[in-house]
């Protein structure tokens, strides 16, 4: 297993794609980010590593507001105004931090595509779906109107939009909100991008569609080694989709796994809190398991681990040392008793498993 | 004893499509739809995407006109949107929603907590101490924290516009409260915390749920019965245990056994239909 300088050491598990001998399509290095908050710069991303490989699907999950969109937006240099930020941020092993002008233009367009998570507040109001569209194959790839319309028509009815023809000619408000989510992926998918940044792409699909636009992206990895950054809610999904997965919290990655793994055996506390809150589909449990406390916000968090608050393992360690993410077990974690706590974490949750009714 | 809080009966909506020609220019989203909840109640609503939940839904808190049908609230007819502002106030009081886009919902110029606090203004008489009160409560029943309740939705995160929506709705205690894929964009512990207020608040009041979701799982935790919806139709009702244990219809089946889980399998439209 090949393995470069200045890496942390881990094993089988996580670099699994890396022994394939490919090299990273994005990579990012301790991003940090701060934003103007009432004129003040804040903290929201806290020092984010991780890499995707051509072909991969890597998972972001996490906290409400832990900044998985903002990593999102990062990586297609789409931050907000007064945004502040500094690390690394390679695509293909370019920069792509100091991007702007027409590289910045190719880098949005032919590199990576972003699905917007709030598909109205991303489309104009008074165009028409046609022409969002094709706006960026006829006026950036140089595609014909009537050949853009074509395919347009094409990728709707891939993701389960029959009616093409006549949806191009209507407005976002016509369309319901899973109609215009998969007009957002299909947007995304035009592009034919090497990356498609992803942010909770089919929490407005049922779930037979969302099947089915699980199954193109599937296909497109495998036949063009399209890579995906797949933010979502839905740890079922993210497990079932994704090679591997990192956990946020409050503008952190707190565990970075093979999604199989993260699903089976978390490591961090707050991941294993967090699995113990899903709802089942088979049994109504009298009472969810909400982690108790508040959400912390990036900048808020103190010295040592930003989950000890809320953490039932909490140990006066945890919040005098710095906490680094370690390799463990062949996973990355950021929690100095990942160690002692492997196999513990799950257990309450099977308790509570038996006593539901 | 259980009141109807709401009666839809023989719901239908024709929408006429833009620029179409004569005769392919209609779109039936809602096609004979009807349900009752009672004081208490909670009704899913699932289905696939574009059925016709969301034009449902605008028919309840009167934004949609139905094209036929009735609908009754809190012993209203409540069927023709109103016009008079008192009248749509008065609709306030009785049902409120949190629709599934919450961006566009929110004003862009208010902060979290002046949103929360004009629907105090516009329901009830309280002095301003008592209402700055209510806000700081209703918000941390959601989970925001001060700087979130005062910032712009520009500057909040998906899932936090989301519940700045639910403190809104909630704030003005409403009969009736439709839920459009309203917990969505929350992580699962958040949303264990917002599903698990909805119970409470259900069982003190007594207040009465429509709830829109893609996620069974959600369902199952929320709802009493469930109605399935495939192009603007019901295909199945009954309560949430039928629906999700033993479901009937070949839709309801398929929609069933595709939840992500252990041995699931993406398929595309035309591989499942060969
Ligand atoms: N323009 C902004 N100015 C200041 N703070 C912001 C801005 N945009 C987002 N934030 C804050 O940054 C944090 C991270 O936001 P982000 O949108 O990345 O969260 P997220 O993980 O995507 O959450 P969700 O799951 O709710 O969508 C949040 O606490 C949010 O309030
Ligand atoms: N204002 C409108 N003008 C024309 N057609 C409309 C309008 N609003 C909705 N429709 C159409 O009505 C149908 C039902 O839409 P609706 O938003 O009710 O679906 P939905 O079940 O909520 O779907 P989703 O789960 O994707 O949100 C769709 O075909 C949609 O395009
Ligand atoms: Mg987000
Ligand atoms: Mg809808």
């Amino acid at each position: 297993m090949s393995s470069r300088t200045g890496e942390p050491p881990v094993d089988s598990n996580v670099s699994a794609a890396r022994a394939t001998g490919s090299v990273p399509l994005l990579e990012l290095r301790d991003l940090r980010l701060d934003l103007p908050v009432n004129g003040e710069l804040k903290r929201v991303l806290h020092d984010v590593s991780l890499e995707v490989f051509p072909g991969e699907a890597f998972g972001l999950v996490g906290e409400s507001g832990s900044g998985k969109s903002l990593t999102a937006r990062s990586i297609a240099r789409l931050l907000p105004r007064g945004a502040v930020s500094s690390g690394e941020i390679r695509f293909d092993g370019e920069s792509v931090m100091d991007l702007s002008g027409s590289a910045l233009r190719r880098h949005r367009i032919g590199a990576v595509s972003m699905i917007f998570q709030d598909p109205r507040a991303h489309t104009n109001p008074v165009r028409s779906i046609g022409d969002f569209l094709t706006e960026v194959l006829v006026k950036e790839l140089g595609v014909p109107a009537s050949e853009a319309r074509r395919r347009a028509v094409q990728t709707l009815g891939e993701v389960g939009i029959a009616d093409g023809e006549r949806r191009l000619r209507q407005y976002p408000h016509e369309l319901s909100g899973g109609m215009l989510q998969r007009v957002m992926i299909a947007c995304a998918l035009l592009a034919e991008p090497r990356l498609i940044l992803a942010d909770e792409p089919t929490t407005a699909l049922d779930v037979i569609t969302q099947s089915e636009v699980i199954a193109i992206l599937d296909e497109l990895r495998r036949e063009r080694g399209l890579a995906l950054l797949f933010i979502t809610h839905d740890l079922e999904l993210a497990a079932a989709v994704c090679d591997r997965s990192a956990v946020m919290y409050a503008g952190s990655i707190v565990e970075l796994q093979t999604s199989q793994q993260l699903n089976n055996e978390p490591l961090h506390p707050y991941s294993a809190a967090l699995m113990a809150a899903r709802p089942s589909v088979d049994v109504t449990s009298r009472r969810l398991a909400a982690i108790s406390g508040r959400p912390l916000s990036a900048f808020e968090t103190p010295f040592g681990c930003a989950f000890a608050g809320r953490c039932p393992h909490r140990q006066p360690r945890c919040v005098e040392t710095a906490q680094e993410l370690r390799a463990v077990a062949g996973g990355l974690v950021r929690c100095c008793r990942a160690e002692e706590l492997r196999g513990l974490l799950t257990v309450g949750e099977e308790a509570e498993v038996q006593t539901r009714a | 004893m259980h009141e109807q809080v709401i009666s839809a009966e023989g719901l239908r909506k024709v929408f006429i499509a833009r620029g179409a020609s004569a005769g392919d220019g209609k779109i039936v989203a809602v096609d004979d739809i009807s349900f009752m909840v009672s004081d208490g109640g909670s009704l899913a609503i699932v289905g696939e995407s574009g059925s016709g939940k969301t034009t449902v839904a605008r028919m309840l808190v009167g934004l949609t006109r139905p094209t036929a049908g009735r609908i009754v609230i809190a012993g209203q007819d409540r069927t023709k949107p109103c016009k008079r502002s008192s009248k749509r106030q008065a609709r306030g009081r009785d049902i409120q929603i949190v629709f599934q886009d919450p961006y566009s919902s929110l004003d862009p110029r208010q902060t979290a907590a002046q949103s929360i606090e004009e629907v105090l203004k516009l329901h009830f008489s309280l002095s301003r101490a008592d209402r700055a009160d209510r806000v700081q409560r209703l918000a941390g029943q959601v989970g925001l924290d001060e700087r979130q309740v005062g910032a712009r939705p520009r500057a909040l995160s998906g899932g936090q516009r989301q519940r700045v929506a639910i403190a809104r709705a909630l704030a003005a205690e409403p009969k009736a409260l439709v839920l459009d894929e309203s917990v969505a964009s929350l992580d699962v512990s958040i949303q264990a915390q917002i599903l698990n207020l909805l119970a409470d608040i259900r069982e003190q009041t007594r207040i009465s749920y429509v709830f829109i979701s893609h996620d069974l799982a959600v369902v199952r935790q929320v709802a009493d019965h469930v109605l399935v919806m495939q192009h603007g139709r019901a295909v199945e009702s009954g309560s949430t245990e039928q629906i999700l244990g033993s479901p009937e219809h070949p839709y309801t089946k398929l929609l069933r056994s595709s939840v992500p889980g252990r041995g699931w399998k993406p398929a595309r439209r035309n591989a499942r239909q060969a």
